[in-house]
């Protein structure tokens, strides 16, 4: 494990010289994903500029949910968002180079790349979630500010394996990327409103088919010392972490099933 | 000596899905490799080639472990290759010419100092390697260049080193002088024979080079339709086939085939004949003054014998086809 991660450490260091090699246009994608990440939040503020409430939530509440969703996402778009680009990999070859290394495929895959001109979208979630924090009445007990912490990582967790699960695609169709990308990218934009907004089957989508409204929404719910408006077992505003151990198991065991049918019927 | 590589009546079937009209879709078997028996000893120098489709690749990519047989057995380096994929993979090193493992935008070194921790290659044995392969293939003046700058010639060169770093047991390589000058292929066949006589490393290489095959390896095996059409010594293989050339004479006026000694015809089309020659028993000088003697000669063309010519004609079973 602490080799893995040193050699983990060393591919992305070179990813990162490799990329600084075009230091101009690195600079130039770094202020592009920042501000066109801005955008988003906009949305949210031309939203409240009409209504005083979104079903009982405030701006700032909205913000919290918002950027702490931001950041989950973001920081795994950073770390694992190439494989988008997976189908590409399967399809040039280059897929079987990795079979032929010494290292899990998937560690190999991952370590393949490391977008760090998307920190942009990292730090604007941190700035909004600043701003938010500004204007919260929450009574910050070390539960609830453990409980952020938890919310932000068992979020990455789930981001990550509905990403890892949707890559698996490509052994199949070779070409599956903008089918994952709804329900990556969607997901990352349905989840940053209170889901309680959506119609009935888009919100049992959601929560349970893929497991989005556990990223931030349920344990928001218990930070914000919100009622839920669904009327939800309260046990599911701590399930979080529960549900991102399992989302990755069943993220690992898809990809472990992907390669072994690869490895069986060529591409 | 042990055997290095062993294949048993192995086979590889795909089932290929092709459209026909609009929604029908037709459902093929296709056999990419249809029962091939091998052994190859430690320390040999295997070619195998075979026309684009025979089941070459899909041979090589069930011998490093990317795809598992549908039946038979396989072992490289003693492990069974489906079932020890990762501890295969330090056992052998590979070569796919036309992709590229090296790190495109850093130096060659980074690329290699990568490739020692992700192998766990120990410092002393990475530095002795290195400078080894540094010295044999020449690499020190463009080590800190970054790869997208390399030439092609230097790139596969960097290639090399890095399959090898390692300390592999059986080498694969797809390729390795597809593309490459004159100059640089010699290069490489010469890193390839000491390679193998120095550290008796067992290589198995595909190629469609004649010359590779001629300078490099002791052994042949041609495959077509994913079964082994030819399996023996080169000598043998070059007895029957290699040393015939083909001189193309462009007469004045269309003539019957011409007799010279030495020269065969194998084709007439108007005023144009081909000639089969045994190069090593007639130079095509002395083959081109016999023809020139007979008659009034306007071109000539001399045609070596290809190794898709060679694999056409074993294919049809025999010297004289």
């Amino acid at each position: 494990m602490a080799d893995a991660l040193a050699v983990y450490a060393r591919l992305i260091s070179a990813q990162v010289r490799s990329q600084l090699q075009y230091r101009v246009s690195f600079a130039l994608d770094l202020a592009g994903t920042f501000l066109i990440s801005f955008l988003d939040f906009i949305a949210v503020l031309i939203i409240f500029d009409n209504v005083p409430e979104l079903d009982g939530w405030t701006l700032h509440e909205v913000a919290f949910l918002y950027a702490s969703t931001c950041v989950s996402f973001a920081v795994v778009d950073v770390v694992i968002g190439h494989l988008d680009l997976f189908p590409r990999m399967i399809r040039e070859g280059t897929f079987d180079l990795i079979l032929v290394r010494p290292r899990g495929t998937l560690f190999q895959v991952i370590a393949s790349d490391f977008a760090m001109r998307k920190l942009g979208k990292v730090l604007q979630g941190v700035i909004v979630f600043v701003f938010a924090l500004g204007g919260l009445e929450v009574d910050w007990t070390a539960g609830r500010a453990a409980m952020t912490l938890v919310m932000v990582l068992a979020g990455a967790a789930i981001f990550a394996a509905v990403w890892v699960a949707g890559a698996t695609i490509a052994f199949w169709t070779v070409d599956g990327g903008e089918f994952t990308n709804a329900f990556t990218y969607g997901g990352n934009f349905m989840t940053q409103y209170p889901i309680s907004i959506y119609g009935e089957w888009v919100r049992r989508f959601l929560a349970y088919l893929i497991p989005m409204a556990f990223v931030c929404y349920f344990p928001s719910l218990y930070i914000l010392d919100k009622p839920d408006p669904l009327g939800l077992p309260r046990a599911l505003q701590f399930a979080s972490p529960v549900v991102a151990v399992a989302a990755a198991v069943v993220a690992g065991v898809i990809w472990r099933s992907a390669v072994r049918r690869y490895r069986s019927v060529g591409s | 000596m042990s055997a290095a590589i062993e294949l048993e009546d192995v086979r590889k079937r795909f089932v290929v899905r092709a459209k026909r009209g609009r929604l029908r879709r037709e459902r093929r078997v296709v056999d990419a490799v249809a029962g091939i028996t091998l052994a190859v000893e430690e320390g040999e120098l295997l070619g195998y080639l075979g026309p684009n489709g025979a089941g070459k690749s899909t041979t090589i990519k069930m011998l490093t472990g990317i795809l598992v047989p549908t039946s038979g057995r396989v072992r490289v380096a003693r492990l069974d290759p489906a079932r020890r994929r990762i501890e295969l993979t330090r056992r052998i090193g590979v070569v796919f010419g036309q992709r590229v493992q090296l790190w495109w935008d850093l130096p060659l070194r980074d690329s290699f100092d990568l490739l020692r921790h992700v192998y766990r290659v120990p410092d002393q044995r990475y530095r002795e390697n290195l400078e080894r392969f540094s010295a044999l293939l020449d690499l020190e003046p463009f080590l800190e260049t970054p790869v997208r700058q390399l030439s092609l010639g230097q790139r596969v060169r960097g290639e090399l080193t890095a399959a090898l770093l390692h300390d592999p047991e059986v080498v694969f390589l797809d390729e390795p002088t597809i593309g490459l000058d004159v100059v640089a292929k010699q290069r490489v066949r010469e890193f390839l024979v000491e390679l193998n006589r120095e550290r008796g490393v067992t290589v198995v290489l595909t190629t469609h080079d004649l010359g590779d095959i001629e300078r490099l390896c002791s052994r042949l095996v041609v495959i077509d339709h994913g079964r082994v059409i030819w399996d023996g010594a080169i000598e043998e293989l070059k007895r029957l086939y290699g040393r015939e050339r083909t001189l193309v004479v462009d007469l004045e006026e269309p003539e019957p085939p011409l007799e010279v000694p030495g020269g065969r015809v194998v084709r007439v089309e108007g005023p144009r004949q081909w000639l089969r020659f045994r190069g090593d028993e007639v130079s095509a000088a002395h083959l081109t003054a016999a023809v020139a003697a007979r008659t009034r000669l306007v071109d000539l063309a001399i045609e070596e014998t290809d190794i898709e010519e060679i694999v056409r004609r074993i294919y049809r079973g025999g010297a004289d086809a």
